[in-house]
């Protein structure tokens, strides 16, 4: 009879009788959140090929300044902002689309595992023996989601606008808009249907739309509504990873499109 | 003293039957397994290997059983219904939170020894037993269900089938308490007075969101239940024997009703042109 001496006291960082590879997860999360962030820096940094023809990359929509056709607000940079700083379109709108994914109750989970080992995954020793979770000053504002999602529901208005505008592309012979679709259009409406699924399967959304009720049977249509957000809700996770990739990937494309290094295909 | 032997006799059957049919099982391959069980007194204790036959079918508690049986005839676990329903006989299984009664060996890796441990988020007693009373003595920190007046002259009330369901889902919960083993809350940090654990709040859910019940719980999950402590990992959903859906069905929805309550200022605003307390159009006084 072997016998090894273990106290039931707290374990240490990453200590654990788990035998998976518990430690897979959090990386595989840290990476491509990381890779995510570095290159959606990037890439709002660049304030060049951010645009293809109809094609608007989500991350610079809405265009609010710019001298393409896409802005809303036609010139340079605004004189507002002061010259120190560096400017870009995508960087006056990105704050609001990483806010909602960065107090999203998936994310949150998600990040405190693998950016801040807070456990790294279940039932795994922590590096840190205090703990204040999301009670206090910073992580408190958290609550805030609900804000985020009010935007995030703007944007995705806009983002389907760009998705309709991808759909029509100008005749130089004839001098109008054509209806069609290219390869740059399919991506724009893919990226339109993920970010939909992810936004309107919000934790928050389902608690606004009617998961506050205790008897929501006497409100049919927020029933019916609260219905359809569960749904999206319970694969929340998955459109979360899905819209975040292919968000990237658009802008990717529309990126390497404009710089004349893919090229886009016309289907009709 | 007599109903003690009686009780010990009992297992020691119990896991001799176990022997016996593991022993005789027509067609039933038999093979070695090693156990690496939890024995001590208290917090301190040591991991001792314990070799016994398996087969096709057998649940770790079988083995547990078995081994006691064959010799280990003081090693305390608890356990009752080994259906899964009684919630008794929660421990850690190569360190996941599990039911012993519900793991099969077929699912284990028997070519290493299975560790068998006490839940560490609770104080260890004996050997695989531990003290979950905090847990009860949190549930009483949360008030009670409170319904509204009755809807009819005979004491009786009326509800909608789609609005009972919604609660229904935690009512499934056989306390085993495996949630709140897996909660680093309550597990590494020992928070245990400050934070209530996912079983209390899906507890509190069950009576939020009830739709006769009258009181607003919200104040009291900010403060004294700590809901602010859970930080969504997701484990307590992950280990639930009966599929609640913890986090995002009962834990989720109950911070969302305390942002309304205490974080969210248009929330507040409509409130007050409301002339209500609180959002919920529910009928209480206190809602």
């Amino acid at each position: 009879m072997a016998s090894e001496v273990v106290q039931l006291t707290r374990r240490g960082f990453g200590q654990t009788t788990r035998r998976d590879a518990w430690w897979v997860q959090p990386l595989v999360v840290f990476i491509v959140l990381a890779s995510f962030l570095v290159y959606a820096t990037w890439a709002a940094f660049q304030n060049k090929f951010y645009a293809f023809g109809n094609y608007l990359s989500p991350f610079y929509s809405p265009l609010l300044f710019s001298d393409s056709p896409h802005a809303w607000i036609h010139g340079g940079r605004p004189s507002w902002i002061p010259a120190f700083l560096p400017f870009s379109p995508a960087l006056l709108i990105l704050p609001f689309p990483a806010g909602f994914r960065l107090t999203c109750y998936y994310y949150r989970g998600a990040y405190y595992k693998s950016f801040w080992a807070d456990p790294p995954n279940c039932a795994v020793g922590e590096p840190r023996a205090s703990y204040r979770g999301e009670r206090f000053f910073p992580l408190v504002i958290q609550n805030v989601h609900r804000y985020f999602l009010y935007v995030a529901l703007v944007f995705l208005v806009i983002l389907s606008s760009d998705a309709y505008k991808a759909m029509w592309f100008f005749n130089r012979d004839t001098g109008r808009q054509n209806f069609g679709i290219g390869l740059g259009t399919i991506v724009l409406v893919v990226n339109v249907i993920l970010l939909g699924g992810y936004t309107l399967g919000c934790h928050s959304l389902r608690h606004l739309v009617g998961g506050y009720l205790d008897q929501l049977s006497r409100a049919p249509v927020r029933k019916k509504t609260y219905d359809c957000v569960s749904c999206l809700n319970r694969g929340h996770m998955r459109w979360a990873w899905l819209s975040l990739v292919w968000v990237a990937f658009s802008d990717v494309f529309i990126r390497l499109c404009a710089m004349g290094i893919w090229h886009d295909v016309r289907l009709f | 003293m007599a109903s003690n032997q009686s009780f010990a006799q009992n297992i020691v059957e119990s896991g001799q039957r176990a022997a016996a049919r593991s022993n005789t099982s027509a067609g039933t391959e038999t093979r070695a397994g090693t156990f690496r069980i939890w024995r001590g007194m208290g917090a301190s204790g040591q991991l001792e290997d314990y070799s016994t036959s398996v087969s096709e079918g057998m649940v770790v508690l079988d083995a547990i059983h078995q081994i006691q049986a064959e010799g280990a005839t003081d090693l305390a676990v608890r356990w009752n219904c080994k259906a899964g329903k009684c919630g008794s006989c929660s421990a850690e299984i190569n360190g996941m939170p599990r039911l012993l009664c519900m793991t099969r060996l077929s699912e284990l890796d028997l070519e290493k020894p299975v560790t068998v441990e006490p839940m560490r988020a609770f104080p260890p007693v004996k050997d695989l037993v531990t003290d979950v009373s905090s847990n009860f003595r949190a549930k009483k920190r949360i008030r009670k269900f409170t319904p509204r007046p009755p809807d009819a002259p005979d004491g009786t009330w009326r509800m909608a089938q789609s609005d009972a369901d919604r609660v229904q889902e935690f009512r499934k919960c056989i306390e085993c308490f495996l949630c709140q083993d897996v909660c680093h809350v309550l597990r590494d940090h020992q928070l245990h007075e400050q934070f209530v654990g996912p079983r209390l709040l899906v507890h509190a859910a069950q009576l939020e969101m009830h739709p006769l019940d009258i009181l607003d719980r919200t104040d009291e999950l900010k403060e004294s239940h700590g809901i602010g402590y859970c930080n969504i990992t997701k484990c307590c959903t992950k280990v639930c024997p009966e599929h609640i859906t913890i986090t995002d069905n009962a834990i989720i929805p109950l911070k969302e009703r305390v942002v309304d309550n205490h974080y969210d200022p248009i929330a507040k605003l409509v409130r007050l042109m409301r002339g209500s307390k609180s959002t919920d159009t529910g009928q209480g006084e206190a809602r």
